[in-house]
């Protein structure tokens, strides 16, 4: 049948001891490696305080102290998220995060971050204010000047504003389970091997010292 | 009574005045923008160099 299938290939891949683990490499124990977990910390409130704001409706987050606050809380942590994100990704290049068979954790999460960004511009474009309406009228543009202004309209405001409560957290969250199912797939990687220390230079042979009263 | 800390980041963070741009050829950004970068790069630098806290092992 097609759920043993399935999984008998998930607990292949992603054993219980892979998928939950309790223990990790000690070269794990560094300040660098806590960016990708504060990058989901704050992409949870992200989501918790978006759904806040889409149940109550721009009239709420405008004008109500509670809504200004939870609009607040929303901006912030998106600023964090992106701040995480960002240093995270500097700590993976300089580790070389994408070797040993770890090409797909890399891609996914450079995927992840293009769409963080998207879904952080129709955020811009769904704010309901003066600052939302300057913003989509002057990106359509660049938009319409790349051919995919018809496709993307961001002065709809609908199309917009769905995309950036539905479709883009969707893909965003997607992304971000099959990144980390990657990295508990293949592990953390490995730091470089450290350089071996070179051979201790050979002394030159001893020089022949000309003898006195040598013909020039 | 109101709480002082509104005023004290008031007077902080004016953000009655637009904002001040580094301008450099094509390269435009706010400072606030510029510090953010920078707090970002002092953060990556200290992840490395602070030492993480040893485990203690149980006995």
């Amino acid at each position: 049948m097609w759920t043993t299938w399935v999984r008998e290939r998930a607990v292949s891949a992603l054993p219980p001891e892979k998928l939950l683990p309790d223990r990790q490499p000690a070269y794990v124990s560094s300040w660098i490696y806590v960016f990708g977990v504060a990058t989901i910390a704050a992409l949870v409130v992200v989501v918790a305080s978006g759904i806040i704001l889409g149940l109550k409706g721009p009239e709420w987050w405008h004008v109500t102290a509670i809504g200004r606050f939870f609009n607040g809380i929303h901006l912030w942590a998106v600023e964090l998220f992106f701040f995480a994100m960002v240093v995270h990704l500097w700590g993976k290049f300089f580790m070389g995060a994408w070797r040993g068979g770890r090409g797909r954790t890399w891609v996914t999460g450079a995927i992840v971050f293009l769409v963080a960004i998207s879904a952080a511009f129709t955020g811009y474009l769904s704010q309901q204010n003066f600052d939302s309406q300057w913003i989509a009228s002057e990106g359509k543009d660049g938009l319409n000047s790349v051919g995919i202004g018809s496709f993307f309209n961001v002065v709809d405001f609908g199309q917009m504003y769905t995309f950036h409560v539905v479709l883009l957290p969707l893909a965003v969250i997607a992304l971000v389970v099959w990144h980390v199912l990657l990295v508990r797939r293949h592990g953390v990687v490995p730091p470089y091997p450290a350089k071996a220390a070179k051979p201790a230079a050979p002394s030159p042979p001893p020089q022949a010292t000309p003898s006195e009263g040598s013909a020039p | 009574m109101e709480s002082p800390v509104p005023m004290v980041l008031g007077a902080l963070f004016d953000l009655s005045h637009p904002a001040h741009y580094l301008h450099w050829h094509f390269f435009q950004m706010s400072v606030a923008n510029v510090v953010v970068i920078l707090l970002m790069i002092a953060v990556f630098v200290a992840a490395i160099l602070i030492p993480f806290p040893k485990r203690r092992r149980e006995s």
